[in-house]
């Protein structure tokens, strides 16, 4: 049986970014991808805005996502495309991942791995509508990839429903398209996107957001022809009398991203509830010995310069994995945080500089991130503004909070 | 006083836009982009955009492509108009210039990915 040190499943950002640093280490790297090309879901993100916090470039996502398949290439990094990995066994020293391709099924040995499986959209299923089941309703991401990858119209007139970055971002594309975009409807009173994807992708083409609305009904028998929109209260219930009818042949949906985790989920990895990915220490180590995560996998990054990032600090760590007993300290999260990541922190590694990501809860305004350690404020950072869709990165040094087992460590925005 | 998105980062600052006697005043940046953001998209506002162009090639019916700096905002279209003219005939990659000059507007439209090479 082959022997790796490492083994990465995707070849997406997170993926090479892993790969890359792990190789640094002077470690026997496979990456495994399931699609003809390494890439991942920047192959088909063709606008720009990707790498400005990294290259400080205004990069398309297919450019970003090159730059790194470059240096994969020249580092000879092994990839095997066009693969899929069955199965991954859990053994003493390491795993047996089992994969198959054109050659048939092989069985790999690795000390660890590395799941870089991205995320994936919510789709019709997780949201309920009522009427008939037509064609014509699909997710963003699909609508994407029709128009970028293939080249085709997937709709005359539509509209989007929910805010995410995705559907804010086809609403312009489908719009530089020809398309008709008639509005985009959010259930929630505040939109899910970046703001400035409000601004540069609905403003700019006077294309109307509806807070506060959802879609209720759809109509047609072969392919969609129209929806049922009506206002909702503030429990997100639809109210009786706003019913209102468009004509459209497609609707799509951005209604939220969630981490590939099937992977994690066979092996027996916690997840956490707030951010649907893996518990991970500040290594990225899964609750499974030897097993991290990173990128979009792990929590879901709106930015793929964070994605980067975290999966070269993934990539490093696996590489130097050694079996040693963990000592764990887990974090609490406290008021008015959605969730941080890592949650725990492995006490023996070096906690000279520990990167943290959150997101709050809420819209504030001049709140303090804030760090106690039994009870005593050790950290704290204002911020003049946090909102859930724009995540927050910081590097801090727990050296200086002199922590222990049995220290209480708490993070809240106050 | 105005309110204004700055798009030129993630940040996404709304930005304060005053004008005394003549002056543009810009408050509530993060950083310096922002001020230089706010008086362009007073006076003449430009964005970057990216599209596709069609190829000859059936295994590949599309490539990205971008403009290589930002254009006025009301000449979007047009420059969609031109990229849809297009057919590409050769495998060219990544950074390759597709139409110089685009409607003398003094950027290029580039190749934002390599897979007609790479196949
Ligand atoms: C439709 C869509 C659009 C997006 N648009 C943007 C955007 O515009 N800007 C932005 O910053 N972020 C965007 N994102 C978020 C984006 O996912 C991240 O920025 C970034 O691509 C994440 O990198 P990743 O490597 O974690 O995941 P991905 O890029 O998703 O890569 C994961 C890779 O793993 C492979 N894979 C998964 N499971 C397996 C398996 N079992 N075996 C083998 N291979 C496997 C997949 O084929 C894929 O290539 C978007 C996400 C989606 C879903
Ligand atoms: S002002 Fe600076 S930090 Fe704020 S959005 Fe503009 S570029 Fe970003």
């Amino acid at each position: 049986m082959k022997e790796y040190d490492v083994i990465i499943i995707g070849g997406g950002p997170a993926g090479l970014a892993s790969a890359i640093s792990a190789k640094d280490e002077g470690k026997d790297i496979l990456l495994i991808e399931r699609e003809v090309r390494l890439g991942g879901i920047l192959k088909q993100c063709i606008h720009d805005g990707f790498g400005l916090l990294r290259f400080n470039e205004k990069l398309s996502g297919p450019e970003y996502a090159e730059k790194y398949i470059d240096i994969f290439n020249e580092k000879k990094i092994k990839a095997l495309t066009l693969t899929f990995v069955t199965e991954i066994v859990k053994e003493e020293n390491g795993f047996t991942v089992s994969v198959v391709n054109r050659d048939g099924v092989t069985n790999l040995h690795t000390k660890t791995v590395i799941l870089a499986t991205g995320c994936r959209e919510r789709t019709a299923r997780q949201i309920f509508i009522h009427g008939t089941r037509p064609s014509g309703i699909f997710t963003a991401g699909t609508a994407q990839a029709f128009v970028n990858i293939y080249g085709q119209k997937p709709t005359k007139k539509c509209i989007i429903l929910g805010s995410g970055d995705i559907g804010l971002i086809m609403a312009r594309r489908l719009t530089l398209e020809g398309a008709e975009v008639k509005g985009v409807y959010e259930a929630k009173p505040t939109p899910s996107g970046l703001t400035r994807n409000v601004h540069q992708c609905l403003n700019d083409y006077n294309i109307p957001l509806h807070l506060s609305h959802t879609v209720t009904r759809v109509f047609g028998n072969s392919r969609l022809t129209a929806v049922e929109v009506s206002r909702v209260d503030e429990n997100m219930a639809p109210i009786k009398g706003t019913e209102q009818i468009i004509e459209c042949d497609a609707l799509i949906l951005s209604v939220g991203l969630i981490p590939e985790n099937e992977l994690a989920e066979t092996l027996g990895a916690k997840l956490n509830e707030r951010t649907k990915g893996p518990v991970c220490d500040n290594l990225y180590m899964t609750s499974v010995d030897g097993l991290f995560s990173c990128g979009n996998a792990l929590h879901v990054n709106d930015l793929v310069d964070y994605v980067s990032e975290n999966a070269a600090e993934a990539g490093k760590a696996a590489a130097n994995y050694i079996k040693s007993e963990r000592k764990l300290l887990e974090f609490s999260v406290g008021e008015n945080l959605l969730y941080i990541v890592p949650q725990s922190i492995e006490l023996e590694s070096d906690l000279s500089a520990v990167t943290v990501y959150f997101r709050s809860s809420g819209d504030f305004n001049g709140k303090k991130f804030t760090i106690k350690v039994n009870g005593d404020t050790v950290f704290e950072k204002k911020y003049a503004f946090l909102r859930p869709p724009e995540m927050e990165k910081l590097v801090i040094d727990m050296n200086k909070f002199n922590l222990n087992m049995n220290s209480r460590i708490e993070f809240s925005i106050i | 006083m105005e309110e204004m998105v700055c798009i030129e980062c993630p940040n996404g600052c709304v930005l304060t836009v005053e004008n005394k006697d003549g002056e543009i005043i810009v408050g509530n940046y993060k950083c310096k982009k922002g001020i230089t953001f706010a008086k362009t998209e007073l006076l003449s506002p430009k964005r970057t955009i990216s599209s596709i162009v069609r190829t000859v090639f059936p295994d590949i019916p599309v490539i990205p492509v971008r403009v290589s700096g930002d254009i006025p905002k009301d000449r979007i279209f047009d420059v969609i108009e031109e990229i849809n003219q297009i057919r590409l005939d050769k495998r060219v990659g990544r950074g390759h210039i597709i139409i110089d000059n685009v409607l003398g507007l003094g950027v290029n439209i580039i190749a934002t990915s390599s897979i007609l090479i790479n196949t």
